[in-house]
């Protein structure tokens, strides 16, 4: 493990998550709308809004997949050092981190049972740009309509059909972060 | 107010949780969020309070305040009781966040069993505290099969339940925890709010969640979630109140308290949110009680 592992977490965990969470959870009750987060420098090629995520929510209770190029050794250590949590296989992860393409096919993660619906995955998904436009959205947490440039709209509207049952996803590019829960439903 | 030294003491970690369980607590709401009206399961911390006192609503609470936050607590409305006072100061102590009775100047608003009068802003998040959020758990006591009936969507026994009131008393009884459908798809006990405050859960502009400690279930509604009261084409949901104004501010428009005077049947009849009434007398409004 080299030094890059050691670096980059919440300089202040306690409040620096606790702002991370605030904007996690603006983007997850207010899908369509793009928050700011901050507080982590993870190493390439994970951008500081996702490292930020994962530092937040992470833990040894929830497996982390990494997919494609997300799944390098220097952030497996970082991830390893900065929050202990166990990396996996899409089948049981609780988060999944990666470029969308690298992330599919979306049928491989858990949505949940009848039961407990909140047994899903959170993908998280890097973006190479992240703006509010675009698909139409609308349902919980959207006035009237939103939009999100999401990287496959058909897909997602698929999510939302599971409906209770389903992934959610955050969106990450730069230091944005965005959300689609699967309560959305994708015009 | 008199000028506070906002520090949290430094034994505590920030706002007394450990970050551990912020963390279990904060992906519990995500998912609460994600699902409206499902009762997440989460592993409910012991809190330096008695069960009963708001340890559900303690701990979400705690989950989601920044040091930048104005936090203000209400029981049945009110600021000045025990209740809202001790939880109020716990947070002064262990997060050094700000606290007011205003409820316009508050970001996070705890509250025991009522929602503010005032009407709640995008910027605002409102934290319930629940004593038992299923709704169903006196009609069916057995977990195992209440988690199957909101999985099945089977809800008819809470319409027999509500029909058995019409038959027994001619109008639905249930006065307060009046159960909603939300986005319709959960039933949700919306904590033991008067039915009064039921149409305030729906398409309200703040992000509201629902912490039960003891029970261990964490749920919510994302802002402009439809949250719809239970009720018969022939016998609508009615939001009843007592028939009077306020006696110290005269509104009537807000949800009232009675209160004994004396033993000759002297009553007055008072708003239960404290704040919504102290502004409204400073704005010069007086009731028929009014010293």
């Amino acid at each position: 493990m080299d030094m890059l592992a050691l670096e980059g977490g919440f300089a202040d965990p306690a409040r620096t998550a606790a702002h991370a969470f605030r904007a996690v959870m603006a983007a997850m009750a207010r899908p369509g709308t793009l928050q700011q987060i901050a507080g982590a420098r993870p190493p390439a090629p994970l951008s500081p809004a996702a490292g930020a995520v994962l530092l937040t929510l992470c833990d040894a209770d929830t497996p982390v997949h990494l997919a494609g190029a997300a799944d390098c050794p220097a952030l497996r250590d970082w991830i390893a050092f900065h929050t202990g949590a166990p990396i996996t296989g899409p089948a049981d992860c609780a988060f999944a981190v990666g470029a969308w393409d690298a992330l599919l096919p979306l049928n491989a993660y858990p949505i949940g049972t009848a039961e407990y619906p909140d047994r899903s995955a959170t993908l998280i998904v890097e973006m190479p740009k992240l703006t509010a436009t675009g698909t139409p959205l609308r349902g919980p947490g959207i006035k009237d309509r939103a939009a999100l440039s999401l990287p496959d709209p058909e897909s997602c509207a698929a999510n939302a059909a599971l409906y209770p049952l389903g992934l959610d996803f955050v969106f990450t590019c730069g230091d944005t972060v965005a959300a689609l829960p699967r309560s959305t439903e994708v015009l | 107010m008199t000028v506070q030294d906002y520090q949290a003491e430094p034994a505590y970690n920030f706002a007394y949780l450990d970050e551990q369980t912020k963390r279990m607590i904060r992906r519990a709401i995500l998912k609460g969020l994600a699902v409206p009206g499902y009762q997440v399961p989460f592993a409910s911390r012991e809190m330096p309070m008695p069960y009963g006192w708001g340890t559900g609503g303690v701990q979400v609470s705690a989950a989601v305040l920044t040091p930048d936050d104005r936090f203000k607590v209400i029981d049945q409305g009110a600021d000045d009781t025990t209740h809202a006072v001790s939880i109020r100061s716990f947070f002064e102590r262990t997060a050094g966040v700000e606290t007011t009775t205003k409820t316009a100047l508050a970001s996070v608003i705890q509250t025991r069993h009522r929602i503010p009068e005032a009407a709640l802003t995008e910027d605002q998040i409102l934290v319930y505290q629940v004593p038992i959020p299923e709704p169903l758990r006196f009609l069916e006591p057995r977990e195992s099969e209440t988690r199957k009936m909101h999985s099945l969507e089977e809800y008819g026994l809470m319409h027999v339940k509500l029909y058995e009131d019409i038959s027994r008393h001619g109008h639905i009884a249930t006065s307060y925890a009046y159960p909603v459908r939300v986005e319709g798809r959960y039933v949700m006990d919306p904590s033991p709010i008067p039915k009064f405050d039921n149409p305030k859960l729906d398409d309200c502009p703040a992000i509201q969640l629902f912490g039960a400690g003891r029970e261990q279930r964490i749920y919510a509604l994302p802002p402009y979630t439809k949250s719809v009261s239970l009720d018969f084409e022939d016998h609508p949901f009615d939001p009843s109140k007592a028939a009077h104004p306020c006696g110290l501010c005269g509104a009537e428009d807000s949800y009232l308290d009675e209160v004994i005077l004396d033993d000759k049947g002297g009553r007055l009849f008072v708003c239960s949110d404290t704040d919504y009434c102290e502004e409204r007398q400073a704005q010069g409004h007086r009731g028929k009680d009014a010293a």
